[in-house]
């Protein structure tokens, strides 16, 4: 197992600055003394991890700052990485009672990465029940939050827990798929170290893609979370998808994020305009881009994308297209990427693309980013687990699939939504895992 | 145009507003003297003059309420540390330029006939209009013998007065000290040795805070330190109480110049409504500096404009019968509490005040229906939280999911489930929540019983009797 970190990249980190930048100390205790504390405060229920925002708020107004994260972390063991990711504008920000009093919300995201960067500054490690006080042994297939979560709260209660991951590096999208201006890679990494200090083992470079390893981790564990996340990015199906230039937007993330890739130059053609693409737009222009196109069949009004991040898109300096679809990809004499594109309209709830409105865009790289494929197949055709829409069928309150065995959480089961939704997701399966064990022992 | 001078205060002294610099180091030289009037101040008292000092540092320390410096400023600042002679000769000189302008003298000297005797005479010399004789710095001096250890004692108060009043010729105040059993045995000791007025309060015995690191409160003079004087907005409800308890005893009653935590004029409406003739001002200067008196004569004013008040006179002591004692409120009198809904914000301020420090009888059951009664009835805060803490959240990824989250609940702009409602029939009508509810005129008290007779609790020892 490794959660080592890769070194910090100091051009990566220049080029992404952070969006929210830290508080200094008395920005953030001004800060906080704006929090009117609330009781049954809508931020603290709004969340999904429930985190008690006026609590933490107030420990930080005090000085009490391990106090404060410690709060934090007690109902969001990645409060450090929400802190950074979360659309906090239609969450805990959104909720905030300043709206109707005539101020801007507590700035509740910088306050809580405040909270949290002080206390990793302490290297303070958390405390756990003793490992395996509670004969309880669970595996967590995926290593990103949803798996995370649930691992780190199964151990907080005495469980053993481990996490099996395919990538070389533990941490899901967080680690490889949010874009660096919010959480960097080595951010997430120090996150995941945490958590294996707390006594979560971790696999990693292990997937688990057959019938005998499904077969072994049953007989090894009692119970089995499936924190594997959405599948690859969706293919366009055009002609010329598959030459040089054309990367889809999660490897084209990975990557950069990763340090494989340092730089662009050039025009740049993003298609779709969900968050994803979002961030892939504006990455590409803060690698270097020169110009850089989104390309949406449908109208800005359409678009899935939160408004704060279309904002933050426009502010890079990304151009959008809307209406306009893509249809084939060639090459020309000089080896750039011809994109072919189509005006679209409504019609009904088909697309009709409008004749003679045909365009050819001549672009250095191409992104499709529409969509991630579910990935859960595997487990239906295994463990005859029922699926949805390719997503995993759970009861909500506790994660608990058809095999009562089986858990699952995070994208996987949610359809894709946000880190705090897959943190809330593994907490509250780790909960009921918990409850089953504990009715057992008794 | 309201008038807002003073005329004839403690018989003699005329000034164009009743604002003025208290003793302190906002009056400590004639260069500062004369920038203040040119601010705009109508009078100065200043720094007590005495044998010449030395002072400690760091001698401030202050008291920040959530971000707001300076709620309460404490100093162990002695009277001042420039020789008499300096002190006397500027005085005169300012008087020169700004001979409408009062400028009374904060004296203290050893307590002997002699030295008051000599002290006066120099110091009428020179010019003043007045005198202050400082009874009641609580600091230092009054280990020398001085200050308040002659303010806490009515016969020494009441003495050294008198042999004030055998030299004077100008009028002569006696600044008092908040740290007594009751102040006001000591105005009428000075009002027995014959002062033409009174000034109130100086600063209240302190120990503003200690420093958790060094374990030794603040100011740390070199690892130590000691009892200061406490000032500021944070001293202005104990000045009024014994502004109030001076003027309504006829035995102790003066020409008052009232003071202790006046920044704003309506501070200063206050004092003069308690029957101060003029108001005296030292920590908001030293905040802000002398600026502080052009809001506080324009507001003055205006605030006489829109009440039809012609002179200071016109609203001077108005609120003094206003005070009674407990035994003679109307216990009949009942007022309970009552939400705005279009202006409730949804903070639950009000409703965990009211079922942790009050009396359990504001709830958030507008969805579920409005139950009466008492506390057994309605769920308390833990289930409260308990509830929210437990539900289910997502973050709404799609554009209906935020639509949907977006859209009101109820009539008003805060969901109906969020706003709490108070329970007329158990609300003792103890105004808790309205104090509490961040936004104003949010929460009111109505008035519920109109019963007949005003009855209080004299009365009903008579009837009992
Ligand atoms: C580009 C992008 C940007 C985003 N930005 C944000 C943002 O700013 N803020 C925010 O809150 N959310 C953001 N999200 C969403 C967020 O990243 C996800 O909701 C969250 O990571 C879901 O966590 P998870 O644990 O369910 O899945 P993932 O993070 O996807 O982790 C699943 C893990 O399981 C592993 N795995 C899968 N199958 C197997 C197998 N068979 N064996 C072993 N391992 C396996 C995968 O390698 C992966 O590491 C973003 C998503 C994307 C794609
Ligand atoms: C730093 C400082 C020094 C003071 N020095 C004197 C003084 O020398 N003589 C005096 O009579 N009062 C002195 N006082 C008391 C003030 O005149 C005044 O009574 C007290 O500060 C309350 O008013 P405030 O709340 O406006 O400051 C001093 C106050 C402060 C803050
Ligand atoms: S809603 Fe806003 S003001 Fe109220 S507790 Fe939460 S952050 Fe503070
Ligand atoms: S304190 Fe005021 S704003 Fe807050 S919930 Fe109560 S009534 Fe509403």
């Amino acid at each position: 197992m490794s959660t080592t970190s890769i070194p910090d990249d100091l051009l990566l980190r220049e080029r992404f600055t952070d969006i929210k930048p830290p508080l200094s100390p008395q920005a953030a205790v001004i800060e906080a003394n704006r929090c009117l504390n609330c009781f049954d405060a809508p931020c603290t229920a709004a969340c999904p991890t429930h985190i008690d925002v006026p609590g933490f708020i107030k420990r930080i107004s005090t000085g009490n700052l391990r106090g404060s994260a410690l709060r934090i972390l007690d109902a969001n063991i990645l409060g450090s990485s929400c802190a950074k990711a979360c659309p906090v504008e239609v969450l805990c920000e959104g909720a905030c009672v300043m709206h109707r009093y005539n101020s801007e919300p507590i700035q509740i995201g910088r306050l809580q990465r405040y909270a949290m960067d002080s206390f990793q500054a302490t290297g303070e490690e958390l405390l756990t029940a003793p490992r395996g006080s509670r004969n309880v042994q669970v595996a967590c297939i995926g290593g990103g939050p949803a798996s995370l979560a649930c691992a780190a709260e199964l151990c907080r209660h005495g469980a053993h827990a481990i996490i099996i991951e395919r990538n070389e590096l533990p941490g899901g999208l967080n680690t490889y798929g949010i874009a660096e201006y919010k959480l960097r890679t080595s951010d997430s990494l120090r996150e995941a170290e945490m958590i294996r200090r707390m006594g979560v083992e971790f696999r990693t470079g292990a997937a688990i893609e057959t019938a005998e390893a499904l077969e072994e981790l049953e007989s090894e564990f009692d119970f089995l979370f499936l924190g594997v996340g959405l599948g690859a990015m969706q293919r366009m199906n055009i002609p010329g998808e598959d030459q040089k230039g054309v990367l889809n937007a999660l490897e084209f993330i990975a990557s950069y994020k990763t340090g494989r890739l340092k730089e662009m130059s050039g025009t740049v053609v993003v298609v779709g305009a969900g968050n994803t693409a979002i961030d892939a737009a504006s990455a590409a222009r803060r690698l270097g881009a020169e110009t850089v196109y989104l390309l949406y069949r449908r109208g800005e009004r359409e678009m899935t994308a939160f408004d704060f991040e279309y904002e933050h898109a426009k502010h890079e300096g990304v151009q959008f297209l809307w209406r306009r679809q893509p249809y084939a990809i060639r090459t020309n004499e000089r080896g750039r990427l011809l994109l072919d594109t189509v005006q679209v309209n409504e019609v009904g709830r088909s697309l009709q693309p409008v004749e003679g409105s045909e365009n050819v865009i001549e672009c250095d790289y191409v992104i499709p980013a529409i969509g991630q494929s579910p990935f859960a197949q595997l487990v239906q055709d295994l463990r005859r687990i029922e699926l949805r829409n390719g997503i995993i069928v759970v009861d909500p309150e506790t994660g608990q699939t058809g095999n009562s065995r089986y858990f699952a959480g995070g994208d996987c089961a949610n359809g894709g939504r946000e880190v705090v939704d897959a943190v809330a997701d593994g907490k509250r399966a780790a909960r009921a895992i918990m409850k089953i064990a504990e009715a057992a022992y008794a | 145009m309201p008038d807002i001078r003073v005329h004839k205060f403690a018989g003699k002294i005329d000034a164009p507003n009743p604002f003025w610099l208290a003793s302190g180091p906002t009056t400590n030289t004639g260069e500062q003297i004369m920038r203040a009037f040119d601010a705009g101040w109508g009078g100065v008292v200043w720094k007590t003059i005495g044998d010449p000092i030395k002072n400690a540092s760091p001698r401030y320390s202050s008291v920040d309420l959530n971000g707001t410096r300076m709620m309460g400023l404490n100093n162990i600042e002695l009277i001042s540390d420039r020789s008499i002679e300096d002190n006397l000769r500027e005085l005169g000189e300012v008087k020169k330029y700004y001979p409408y302008h009062p400028i009374i003298a904060s004296l203290m000297v050893e307590s002997k006939r002699e030295a008051w005797h000599e002290i006066v005479q120099r110091t009428e010399d020179a010019g003043a209009d007045g005198l202050e004789l400082n009874f009641s710095c609580p600091h230092g001096m009054n280990e020398r013998g001085m200050g308040s250890a002659v303010g806490q004692v009515p016969e020494y108060t009441e003495k050294i007065t008198a042999w004030v009043k055998e030299k004077a010729r100008t009028p002569v105040l006696v600044k008092l000290s908040p740290n007594v059993t009751d102040i006001r045995a000591i105005a009428a000791a000075a009002r027995r040795g014959g002062a033409d007025g009174l000034s109130a309060i100086n600063t209240v015995n302190s120990i503003i805070g200690i420093d958790l690191d060094t374990l030794v409160p603040r100011p740390n003079v070199d690892g130590a330190s000691t009892h200061g004087g406490y000032a500021g907005p944070a001293i202005k409800p104990i000045a009024l109480n014994l502004v109030q308890q001076i003027m309504s005893d006829p035995a102790s009653a003066l020409p008052l110049s009232g003071m202790g935590g006046i920044s704003s004029w309506r501070d200063a409406v206050e004092f003069i409504l308690l029957g101060c003739s003029t108001v005296q001002v030292c920590t908001a200067a030293m905040h802000y500096g002398y600026r502080v008196v052009e809001d506080m004569a324009e507001g003055l004013e205006n605030w006489m404009r829109t009440r039809g008040f012609a002179t200071l006179d016109d609203f001077r002591g108005l609120s003094l019968d206003r005070v009674t004692s407990w035994n003679g409120l109307n216990l009949n009198y009942k007022v309970v509490a009552h939400i705005d809904e279009q202006k409730c914000i949804g903070c639950g301020l009000c409703q965990i005040a009211c079922w942790d420090g009050a009396h359990q009888c504001i709830h958030s059951d507008r969805v579920t229906g409005p139950i009466n009664g008492r506390i057994e009835l309605h769920d308390g805060p833990p289930t409260v939280e308990f509830r929210s803490r437990t539900s289910f959240a997502t973050t709404p990824v799609t554009r209906q999911e935020r639509a949907a989250a977006a859209t009101s609940h109820g009539p008003f702009p805060t969901p109906l489930a969020k706003i709490p409602r108070v329970d007329e029939t158990e609300c003792t009508g103890c105004n808790l929540c309205a104090l509490v509810c961040p936004v104003d005129d949010c929460i009111t008290t109505l008035r519920v019983t109109e019963s007949g007779r005003p009855e209080n609790q004299d009365q009903q020892h008579s009837v009992a009797s």
